[in-house]
């Protein structure tokens, strides 16, 4: 630089006067909205297609918010089980069971209940077909009132009384004026209903949202649902009609009475619930539901490692239930072999590659890149053929006489099977690696080893070999973490026991539907190669691998 | 030509061949003997052999036909091993994954030397080329001069009596290589070892070498000391691969003993001492160095017969002048002269007399 800047103390100055960095950026930022320009294309097609699908995919291991959650699809009880302590050994009260009286309702009424219900399986069996027995039993509850009223007035099994009673005068005109084929008007409560009646106001409200939005009927043609009935009966017994003058007056007022007398017919919740199921009472149930209650949760990753939520904390499950940790150290395991036996079959075939002339070395490249242009299912049930006990080896083995006829070989739906294939079939991910490093690594080295008196096994141990070491550690990351997550070979050649993690992931998601667990078995399988990759980097260094050049 | 016995020499080969191909030899009958101690250069163009004798004798490659000795015993089937050969390669071939040190231990370790006397011999080894400081240091952080010491010290540190170069200064610019030069020679001196040097690069070759080999074509062309070969080049193509040379084209004329005169293409005739010319009406082409062109008629000879030029170009080179002239009928006739205080500037377009002493003149082959 000019003698000038060196001489201010301040930062360097371009020569219209402007810090020397500025300038410096100002030029650059063209550059740099170019090339930005020139990757958005990729970007964004990478960011919508694979990352967010992802970040969703992996979000969902720990989210419990959806619709079919105690969560999403319960909040009633979610709230009411928040002042329950799961540890002491009593039931909740009344309140929890009213909630669940009325979320358990509309879930049930909007298909939703049997999915809770699975969602609660994973954690506790048998919620399932608790859920939908409940479902399917909450009417027995609202028709022991629901009959009593009707006894009492046909009308209070009418859509219109109802309407009357409950929804506003101009919401109730332009009901009366609405034809089919019309959209249905919003629906609006009457003022002073809710003050009234406020517990049948706000399930009467429920009722109907769900027939003007996802029915599209008229609420003057639908009977009310089971549990209108109820909390009505539960208004009634509570409060004082006796100035009433709205709409339905008289018939508000004979139920009212109808239910003070000592005849009418009530059935305690809990009750309830027992008749439908006995497992309603079960202390375990309910602890599952409050440990399952929140928006996010750690169950499904708890599950991935063999563990569960108990009322004393967390603890691994039974050992009859534990498959994820084995499954785990298995993939690991087998990886490693294969990664193992990939290096081992690589090496002398790169070697050649690297230093035969350049026509049969190209010969041999077109050899090892052979498998890349066949389908991988046929490569793998090539495998099949060639290991199965009727297969061509074990033929061949029987015809040489090395093994009875009785006694074939198994090599297939186990783990040497899984082996073998995935071995043969990541061979070039482990090859052309260590070629692109070999072939960089000049043969004067060796020359210059042995001229200094090496032998041919020394020159190669102590020069050769360690300048192709980068190579061998770009393959086995390479071969590694494709092996790790490898779905489709393993599907087909390792039967029970040769298969990975991958394949208990595609069974949750594309089998029982636990997409919370499939996230949170691929999460933690991602964390698993990035603290393997990040370990390497700590050993070895990832400046030390290379793919050529 | 070449020297052919082989009774007490240190290096010989004798009768090599070499083909890669099995049609064309790339080492045509090639005997050669070197004492111990000699510095001895290979020069020649690309493709001419030297490089492959050298691997022949590093053992690198192996000879198709024909004997290569050291010290008497025949090694053609000793690999390169147990040669013990120091060899210094053109590209330095420092191992990069070792340090300096280690690279130097390395043809100790290999010897199974204890470890105290490999310390020892490292170090002596680097303080030879004055790197006593980098041991610690990877070949990727030295200058390219630095890694020339480091393997020239590895091939010396194992003490071997025959050490290979094969062209280890063609990667550094002008000021190191004379530098290098300088150190490497004094180095074979220095330790009396017997070198065998490669290399396409003339002015090396004569500044180093206690002989040249000239190798053109799988041959040696001419294989002296660097004085015999700069004067007294025996063919065409040694007159004209080493150093600067003016080449004219003529018949022989007449013929007596030590001199002869050569009737030029235009009808004139010059002196010039016979080499490979015996008779009379042989084609001829005669070599004289640009520095021994006289153009002062005072200081020729009398009797010497001289021919007509035409001054084209001056150029001022510093410590010589270089004088561009057309004679005969070509005009890449070169005169070179020394700046001196008294020396004429010759004007382009001035005609010129121009002469020589016979014995500077040489009629070599047709070519």
């Amino acid at each position: 630089m000019t003698d000038t800047t060196q001489e201010t103390s301040g930062p360097m100055l371009a020569a219209d006067g402007t810090p020397l960095k500025r300038s410096l950026a100002k030029a650059l930022r063209a550059q740099k909205l170019r090339a930005l320009a020139l990757i958005a294309p990729l970007l964004l097609f990478v960011l919508i297609t694979f990352i967010a699908p992802i970040a969703d995919m992996l979000f969902r291991s720990v989210d419990d918010s959806q619709q079919g959650t105690v969560h999403g699809t319960m909040p009633l009880t979610a709230e009411a089980l928040k002042d329950w302590d799961s540890s002491t050994g009593e039931l909740p009260d009344n309140a929890v069971f009213d909630a669940v009286y009325t979320d358990i309702f509309v879930a049930a009424e909007n298909k939703l209940h049997t999915r809770v219900g699975s969602r609660l399986n994973y954690e506790r069996t048998g919620s399932s077909s608790l859920f939908r027995k409940t479902g399917r039993g909450l009417d027995d509850i609202g028709e022991v009132y629901q009959d009593q009223f009707e006894d009492l007035d046909p009308d209070w099994d009418e859509g219109t009384p109802w309407a009357e009673l409950m929804g506003s005068p101009d919401w109730l005109t332009s009901m009366q004026g609405w034809e089919d084929g019309q959209p249905l008007p919003p629906f609006e409560l009457r003022d002073g209903v809710a003050d009234l009646l406020p517990r049948t106001a706000a399930i009467y409200r429920v009722f109907a949202d769900f027939q003007i939005e996802e029915e599209e009927k008229s609420l003057l043609d639908e009977e009310p649902w089971s549990i209108v009935h109820t909390r009505l009966y539960e208004d009634l017994r509570d409060g004082d009609f006796s100035t009433y003058a709205g709409p339905r007056a008289d018939m508000v007022k004979a139920a009212d009475a109808l239910v003070d007398t000592a005849e009418f017919e009530t059935i305690a919740l809990k009750d309830g619930f027992e008749a439908i199921d006995e497992d309603w009472l079960d202390i375990g149930l309910w602890q599952t539901i409050k440990a399952y209650s929140t928006s996010y949760t750690a169950g499904y990753f708890l599950n991935a490692v063999d563990m569960q939520k108990t009322p004393e904390g967390v603890a691994l499950r039974d050992e009859n239930q534990r498959i994820y940790g084995l499954l785990f150290k298995r993939t690991m395991f087998m990886s490693m072999v294969i990664t193992f036996s990939c290096i081992m079959l690589a090496y002398p075939v790169a070697y050649l590659l690297a230093n035969l002339p350049m026509r049969t070395a190209n010969l041999l490249m077109i050899l090892v890149l052979l498998p890349f242009w066949t389908s991988l299912l046929v490569r793998t049930s090539a495998w099949k053929v060639m290991l199965q006990q009727q297969g061509v080896i074990n033929d061949v083995l029987v015809w040489i006489g090395i093994v009875g006829d009785d006694a074939r070989l198994v090599m297939i739906n186990n783990q040497l099977g899984t082996i073998i294939a995935m071995t043969h079939i990541l061979l070039p991910f482990m090859i052309l690696p260590m070629y692109s490093v070999m072939s960089t690594i000049p043969p004067y080295y060796v020359r210059a080893a042995k001229s200094l008196g090496a032998t041919n096994w020394t020159s190669f141990w102590r020069v050769y070999f360690p300048q192709s070491v980068p190579g061998i550690g770009a393959g086995s990351i390479l071969v590694f973490i494709l092996a790790i997550g490898y779905y489709i070979t393993p599907e087909i050649v390792g039967g029970n026991t040769g298969t990975f993690i991958s394949n208990r992931i595609a069974y949750h998601i594309s089998s029982s539907l636990n997409w919370g667990l499939a996230a949170a078995l691929g999460s933690i399988l991602l964390a698993a190669v990035l603290i393997l990759y990040w370990a390497y980097d700590r050993i070895v260094g990832i400046d030390n691998v290379k793919l050529g050049g | 030509m070449a020297d052919g016995s082989s009774g007490d020499a240190f290096v010989a080969f004798e009768r090599v061949q070499k083909s890669y191909d099995g049609e064309t030899l790339v080492v045509k009958d090639l005997n050669l003997s070197m004492p111990k101690g000699e510095f001895l250069t290979m020069l020649g163009p690309s493709g001419s052999g030297k490089t492959t004798c050298l691997m022949m004798l590093a053992g690198f490659e192996t000879a198709t036909y024909g004997e290569i000795k050291l010290d008497g015993v025949s090694i053609n089937n000793i690999p390169p091993h147990k040669r013990g050969i120091g060899m210094v390669f053109q590209n330095y071939a420092l191992f990069p994954h070792m340090t300096v040190a280690e690279n130097l231990a390395f043809p100790l370790e290999v010897r199974k030397l204890g470890k105290s006397e490999r310390e020892k011999k490292v170090k002596h080894a680097l303080d030879m080329v004055q790197m006593g400081e980098f041991g610690g240091r990877r070949p990727a952080q030295l200058s390219g001069g630095q890694q020339q010491r480091i393997a020239l010290a590895r091939a010396l540190v194992f003490e071997p009596e025959l050490v290979l170069m094969d062209e280890p200064l063609g990667a550094l610019d002008k000021q190191l290589r004379e530098h290098m030069q300088f150190e490497i020679t004094n180095l074979a001196h220095q330790l009396g070892i017997t070198v065998v040097y490669v290399t396409h690069d003339q002015t090396e070759a004569l500044t180093m070498s206690d002989r040249v080999a000239v190798f053109n074509d799988g041959r040696i062309q001419q294989l002296a000391p660097p004085d015999e070969l700069y004067e007294k080049p025996q063919n065409s193509f040694v007159a004209q691969f080493i150093g600067e040379n003016n080449t004219l084209e003529g018949v022989v004329k007449e013929i007596s003993g030590n001199t002869c005169v050569v009737q030029l293409d235009d009808g004139e005739v010059l002196d010039a001492t016979p080499v490979n010319v015996t008779k009379v009406g042989e084609r001829t082409r005669v070599s004289i160095r640009p520095e021994r062109v006289e153009f002062n008629k005072e200081r020729l000879k009398d009797g010497v017969h001289t021919l007509k030029a035409e001054v084209l170009e001056f150029i001022y080179m510093g410590d010589i002048f270089r004088t561009r002239l057309r004679v005969a009928g070509k005009d890449d006739f070169v005169i070179k002269t020394r700046n001196a205080p008294d020396q004429v500037r010759l004007e382009p377009g001035s005609q010129i007399e121009i002469g020589w002493l016979p014995e500077d003149c040489r009629a070599l082959d047709a070519g």
